[in-house]
């Protein structure tokens, strides 16, 4: 061994490490695409197979189960859909109210609560800011929350009720609050002086600044709102107001929900629904909009992460 | 004009108190009322009472729902639930991150790490769907394979032994996205003198690995870990409902504190024991987390939660 290095001298010592350290990175690259090939492989399959399956001829899944490539195309579960779509566009247009009254309201409460606890000279901010942060470590837990907003708020089958409670989070609150305090604080200081009030202070200059995280937390507010079932799962039993996801989830729990669906959007009756392509047709028309949204939002989620890592 | 003392400052400020005032309101209404509506946990609870005018019974809610073993049962399995998914998802995460930042090219990490984040961006309605698609017994695509190879299907929705496994699975697919990329962004920002000076000194890119990038990732993981275990005693409500529902075979292995407090509250309509439930987690849950802050506080005391 020492006779080989000595003969070789010191290039081939050097050649020697260079391949070595060629192997390892090699190996580490062999593991590194097919690990993560395989990951992304797993978390894109159940996509696959809601879509192959929503296009799967309603016979042969009763005869084969549901497949990744339909052993037999059909559409007749979206033509099904678009033929009856009252029901259906209903629930999108709850959804897409509570979304966007929900974020746009949100956000604004988020970003003017924001604002006043970090300014540094704002008497109250400590008091305020563990009054807001104490319900995070602490709840009534979910009975007494449902019968403030039934019995006392008497909110029950509204479209408030799928806004109002989840306007607000504190985790948003803080991200935002340590955003805002990365804006010079000369800003507020020289507006002071030019007599400017502290909300036209909020409004005109810290708004603008603060685009990134409005960006960011705005998403976070729509998606949370555009994904809710829970509020329409204790609130909601008239079919006007369920939200898209309530309506897939009802769908989705039995055949009779289904038919139900179906009839109250103009079916008839004794008609033969595809209960199971309906199902996962269903899914796809609910989850679209995420879907096709997703690539193009999908950066100020990992922007938001990295604002808000470990602790905003 | 010149007030002083607190009546001044609250003049003084009281734009900002008024800009305060809908924040203030909205968590009165939704987080310190119902908080005081804790007391329901000691009542035999009347709707026409309320939550305040119902008669007091004393521990009775509490009695019932630790003699009928099922206090006991959903506390195990949460904390159980919990503590897999923390192990399970961050040892995931951490390693996905590593992978990613580094052993592939820029642009297969940016492909794959949208696609690993799109799990995270469905509802839980939407993955019952696709566990449905998967393990309905007559048409799920796992007994179409089965079937296929022609094995007898198997009745996954009626077998509790199966649901850990599904439910600590389901919780990493939907996790593994937003994790990893929160462990890499705390990758990229370990000082690459160090990584320069290993190399130099001839470590392998292993070695690189365990005796470099990994401890520098402690601090991020014991935090992230303590504040999971902060948060034990509460369950992902929405997992459980959207995977196993009112599925009452399944219980023994798959209920959770909080599904339970929703169906005594919704099924049963048993408000007292649900409120008791409530209460217990409540308690439960806030000692833990004192607990686990007091942890991050001694170990840096930066990260406490406060």
């Amino acid at each position: 061994m020492s006779a080989t290095v000595t003969n070789y001298g010191k290039t081939g010592n050097t050649s020697k490490g260079a391949g070595k350290k060629q192997i390892d990175r090699l190996l580490l690259s062999l593991i590194g695409y097919s690990v993560i090939s395989i990951l992304a492989i797993l978390c894109i399959i159940p996509f696959l197979l809601i879509v192959s399956s929503s296009l799967s001829e309603e016979g042969k899944i009763i005869e084969n189960g549901f497949q990744l490539i339909p052993s037999m195309f059909s559409l007749e579960a979206y033509s099904l859909l678009f033929k009856y779509p009252a029901q259906l566009l209903k629930a999108y247009g709850v959804t897409i109210a509570v979304t966007v009254i929900g974020t746009i309201g949100g956000l604004f409460l988020t970003a003017m609560t924001s604002y006043v606890l970090q300014r540094k000279d704002f008497k109250w901010r400590n008091q305020f800011s563990f009054f807001f942060f104490f319900t995070t470590l602490f709840s009534g837990g979910l009975v007494p929350w449902y019968l403030m907003i039934i019995k006392y708020l008497d909110l029950k089958n509204t479209l408030i009720v799928l806004i109002l409670p989840m306007l607000l989070n504190v985790f948003y609150i803080i991200v935002m609050k340590s955003f805002m305090s990365s804006i010079p604080e000369a800003i507020t200081e020289s507006a002071k002086i030019d007599g400017a009030g502290d909300f036209r202070i909020f409004i005109q200059l810290i708004m603008p600044l603060s685009k990134p995280a409005l960006a960011t937390i705005g998403l976070f507010i729509a998606l949370g709102y555009w994904n809710d079932w829970y509020n329409a799962l204790l609130f909601i039993s008239t079919e006007n107001l369920m939200p898209l996801q309530y309506y897939l989830y009802k769908m989705l729990g039995n055949m009779d929900g289904m038919r139900r669906a179906m009839v109250s959007s103009g079916a008839v009756v004794t008609m033969n629904i595809p209960t199971e392509s309906l199902k996962m047709a269903m899914t796809i028309v609910a989850t679209g909009p995420i879907l096709l949204a997703y690539p193009f939002i999908q950066r100020y989620f990992v922007q938001g992460l990295t604002i808000g890592a470990v602790k905003g | 004009m010149n007030r002083s003392g607190f009546w001044g400052d609250v003049l003084k400020q009281r734009m900002l108190l008024l800009m305060l005032t809908p924040a203030v309101l909205f968590f009165l209404l939704f987080a310190y009322v119902p908080m005081a509506g804790i007391v329901l946990a000691f009542k035999q609870f009347n709707y026409g009472g309320g939550i305040f005018g119902s008669p007091w019974n004393g521990l009775d809610n509490f009695r019932f729902f630790f003699e009928s073993g099922n206090a006991w049962m959903v506390t195990k399995n949460t904390a159980l639930y919990n503590i897999a998914f923390i192990v399970v998802n961050n040892v995931l995460q951490i390693a996905v991150a590593i992978l990613l930042f580094e052993a592939v090219g820029k642009w297969f990490r940016k492909i794959t790490q949208t696609v690993l984040f799109l799990p995270y961006f469905i509802s839980w309605v939407v993955v019952g769907a696709i566990a449905y698609n998967l393990f309905n017994y007559d048409v799920g695509t796992i007994n179409s394979i089965l079937n296929a190879f022609g094995i007898e299907p198997i009745d996954i929705y009626n077998t509790p032994a199966y649901w850990p496994f599904i439910l600590v699975l389901v919780s990493a697919w939907k996790a593994l996205g937003y994790g990893s990329v929160m462990y890499l962004a705390a990758i990229t920002g370990i000082d690459t003198e160090m990584y320069e000076a290993a190399e130099i000194d001839g470590a392998n890119v292993f070695q690189r690995i365990f005796h470099i990038t990994v401890p520098n990732l402690y601090p991020t993981i014991i935090i992230l870990v303590l504040l999971a275990i902060g948060n034990i005693f509460r369950g992902d409500f929405g997992m459980f409902y959207n995977m196993v529902g009112n599925n009452g075979l399944l219980f023994s292995s798959t209920d959770v504190i909080d599904t339970f407090v929703f169906r005594s509250l919704t099924t049963s309509n048993e408000i007292g024991l649900s409120a008791a439930a409530g209460f217990y987690q409540s308690v439960l849950g806030f000692a833990t987390i004192l607990l686990a802050n007091y942890a991050v506080r001694k170990y840096d005391k930066d990260h406490a939660l406060f």
